[in-house]
């Protein structure tokens, strides 16, 4: 084990991934001379050179078509869109095609590339810089998309998305960056498509996936100390998604909540409420809630973007609501 | 690492010639040095206030492009649309915006122009016909194209229009919306000029690393578009430039390219260090930097004295100061504000609910 940050996990990763597989190469805006945007290829240039780290034009429809291609004959592209607003110029080639190549051909070619973006709010960059869209393309069959919260799955999830023959959507965020955990030395990968128990309780679930489930974790460790048990589901993957781990937890605690960064109508929530409903029905002392973000572009004014935010005092709140709803004794 | 900065004898269409500083009145050039000067205080406040938190988000500023703003605008008409990028304080200050509403927006507060809901980026005055600030590269282009159809929508066929000007950096000539923008107004002939701002970097990438075509102006050629290369540095030839090819989209039609070549001369943005730039690089631009270059001609033709320079100096000071004490003072927009925005036409079931809200009551079974 060692101590790393989300980014340094990432960077170490994308090196030891290049490292091993001449195939693997790094595409996008600003990763080479620049190195990142948010530094992730920081070095890497200079220790491969431009031939594996490719800086395009600003040009994301046309960088991550070429990725797709350079996938169709077995290269295995790593592309990195700055952040996940501009992922929306290449939403074309990601959702008509990325992910649609392998079935439609009738299973003839796959598209082995991952697509690593940072999403997420609360930095005041204004409406159309702050958004979690990664529901746009949860929502697309043929793509796997998940959402590592902490440095380990970070490093686990990519190497995995790396070797993995489909294009994955590989979901960072901006507030994640500097966070630090344990991550182990071991080149293991975690497996898409499976969520993880983050903390185990018994009075009551919290669903969340990114920067929500470190908040989520938070939340929890603190009201352990009132003697109030929240077990913590995190995703990790949403398409994919790991209905089971959610369901069993449910089935235990009879009380969920869900953490999103997403907005509320048609988010992730959603889905997750309408699996405990059908899979864990019996077992529920209240409804589903959840803890979204407010239904607006984000305004950059700090105190507006705070409001429409969701956070641990929302979440606590929440949390607090169901259990006196459900007459729950400590 | 640029090929070729040169702004001689390369355009499509020769840049018109201006007569000079000799032929200018002596008001003009000291009006356009205070305009310079101002943007360029504003813009070092600015980079100020954001190292000290008072600012948020991202904040790209104009300094080295001063002479490309004043020149731009001086040619824009009141009635002429202004769609912009990202990069656009100096713009906003030049089409005649009150600094301390520009201030403001920087601030978030809600004497903002866009009432503290855009910040730096996302600029907005109906009044003056600015109409927007855009943060996605490109995402200004086609909207801007879509002014000039409703304004030649609006005329009758062959009457002169107010023309738009759409402003892009170097780096967004790469962008599809840029060439799908060109063809469309190539096709029916909008009022409309694209204005490449190039500041010779796209964040770290340089013209020549990013563009199959670095001679941008050149970049409607496949369009028939004519295309035309100014010296940024040089505002009378900005304004000279940009006036003929506003009154080509006015009275003719014809949508045209204008490129402005300066020196972007701080990083990307104010927490970019900008280190990947060569010495020669950041040396030749603070060589070029046009207000001291600008000054400097001013007084060398008796234009203006050294004791009014320093007074339109510290006079930029004095009103930058007091934008700043303003955008201090204001009130952030309240949080009851939230949903004010959501629709133009009030719509049943709009969402309202904040992070935690329930959406809507549980069934009134009482529980036990
Ligand atoms: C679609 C999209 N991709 C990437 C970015 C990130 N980005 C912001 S500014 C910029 C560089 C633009 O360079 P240029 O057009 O030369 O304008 P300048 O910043 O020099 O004024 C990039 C890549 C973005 N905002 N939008
Ligand atoms: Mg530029």
């Amino acid at each position: 084990m060692s101590e790393l940050s989300y980014r340094q996990a990432l960077h170490d990763t994308l090196r030891e991934e290049m490292l091993r597989d001449e195939s693997v190469f790094l595409i996008g805006e600003e990763i080479g001379v620049f190195e990142g945007s948010y530094k992730i290829t920081a070095g890497l240039l200079a220790e491969f050179g431009p031939r594996r780290v490719r800086d395009t034009p600003i040009c994301e429809e046309g960088f991550v078509g070429a990725a797709i291609g350079a996938a169709m004959l077995g290269l295995r592209p790593v592309v990195e869109i700055m952040t996940i607003n501009f992922s929306l110029l290449a939403i074309d080639q990601i959702v008509n095609h990325a992910a649609k190549i392998h079935a439609m051909f009738g299973g003839q070619v796959s598209v082995p590339m991952v697509i690593r973006t940072p999403g997420g709010g609360g930095q005041q960059l204004g409406a159309s810089h702050s958004q979690n869209i990664e529901v746009y393309y949860a929502h697309a069959p043929g793509l796997k998309v998940v959402t590592p919260a902490t440095p380990a799955d970070a490093k686990g999830l990519l190497r995995a998305a790396i070797r993995d023959d489909d294009p994955v959507l590989f979901v960072e965020n901006l507030s994640l960056y500097n966070t630090k955990g344990e991550v182990p030395d071991e080149t293991g990968r975690i497996e898409i498509g499976k969520a993880a128990v983050a903390k185990e309780g018994r009075d009551i679930t919290v669903v969340a996936y990114s920067r929500a489930a470190v908040i989520a974790l938070d939340v929890a460790r603190r009201l352990e100390a009132e003697g109030i048990s929240v077990e913590v589901i995190d995703l990790r993957s949403l398409r994919p998604l790991d209905r089971e781990t959610v369901c069993a937890s449910v089935r235990k605690t009879s009380r969920a909540v869900v953490l999103e960064d997403d907005w509320l109508s048609f988010g992730v929530g959603a889905e997750i409420a309408a699996t405990i409903q059908e899979g864990a029905f019996d077992y529920l002392d209240a409804p589903v809630r959840r803890v979204a973000a407010a239904e607006v572009p984000l305004p950059y004014a700090k105190p507006l973007e705070n409001a429409a935010l969701p956070n641990a005092d929302a979440l606590i709140k929440v949390i607090r609501e169901i259990l006196d709803d459900t007459r729950y004794q400590r | 690492m640029r090929k070729e900065r040169g702004t001689q004898g390369v355009a499509a269409a020769p840049a018109p010639a201006t007569g000079g500083i000799g032929s200018e009145s002596h008001e003009t050039l000291q009006h356009y040095y205070r305009q310079m000067a101002f943007i360029r205080a504003f813009e070092l406040r600015a980079a100020e206030m954001y190292q000290r938190a008072k600012i948020g988000g991202y904040c790209h500023l104009n300094l080295g492009e001063e002479a490309t703003v004043v020149g731009l605008m001086a040619a824009l008409a009141p009635e002429d649309y202004l769609f912009t990028t990202y990069r656009e304080h100096g713009y906003a200050l030049a089409r005649g915006i009150a600094a301390e509403r520009v201030m403001a927006e920087l601030f978030g507060k809600s004497t903002g122009v866009s009432g503290g809901w855009g910040g730096s980026m996302h600029l907005f005055d109906a009044e003056t016909n600015l109409l927007g600030g855009y943060g996605i590269v490109g995402g200004q282009i086609p909207p801007a194209t879509g002014a000039a159809l409703a304004l030649s929508y609006k005329a009758e066929p062959d009457a002169p229009t107010p023309a738009v000007m759409c402003l892009l950096g170097d780096g967004t000539t790469n962008i599809g919306a840029f060439h799908e923008s060109l063809n469309l107004a190539a096709i029916w002939r909008l009022p409309i000029v694209y204005v490449i701002v190039n500041n010779g970097l796209g964040m770290g990438t340089s013209v020549d690393a990013a563009s199959g075509e670095p001679d941008l102006y050149r970049r409607g050629c496949a369009y028939r578009m004519p295309g035309v290369r100014v010296d940024g540095n040089d505002v009378l030839a900005v304004r000279e430039a940009a006036r003929a090819a506003l009154e080509a989209a006015r009275k003719e039609h014809q949508p045209s390219i204008l490129e402005a070549v300066s020196f972007r001369l701080r990083g990307h943005s104010v927490v970019d260090p900008a280190r990947y730039r060569s010495r020669e690089d950041t040396d030749k631009a603070r060589e070029e930097d046009p207000l001291p270059v600008f000054r400097a001609q001013l007084i060398d033709a008796g234009a203006l004295d050294l004791s009014s320079a320093v007074q339109i100096e510290e006079d930029a000071e004095r009103v930058v100061s007091a934008a700043v004490e303003f955008a201090e003072e204001s009130p952030f927009p309240s949080v009851e504000e939230l949903f004010a925005h959501g629709y133009a036409t009030p719509v049943p079931n709009a969402p309202r609910a904040l992070p935690g809200d329930p959406v809507i009551a549980p069934a009134g079974v009482a529980r036990s």
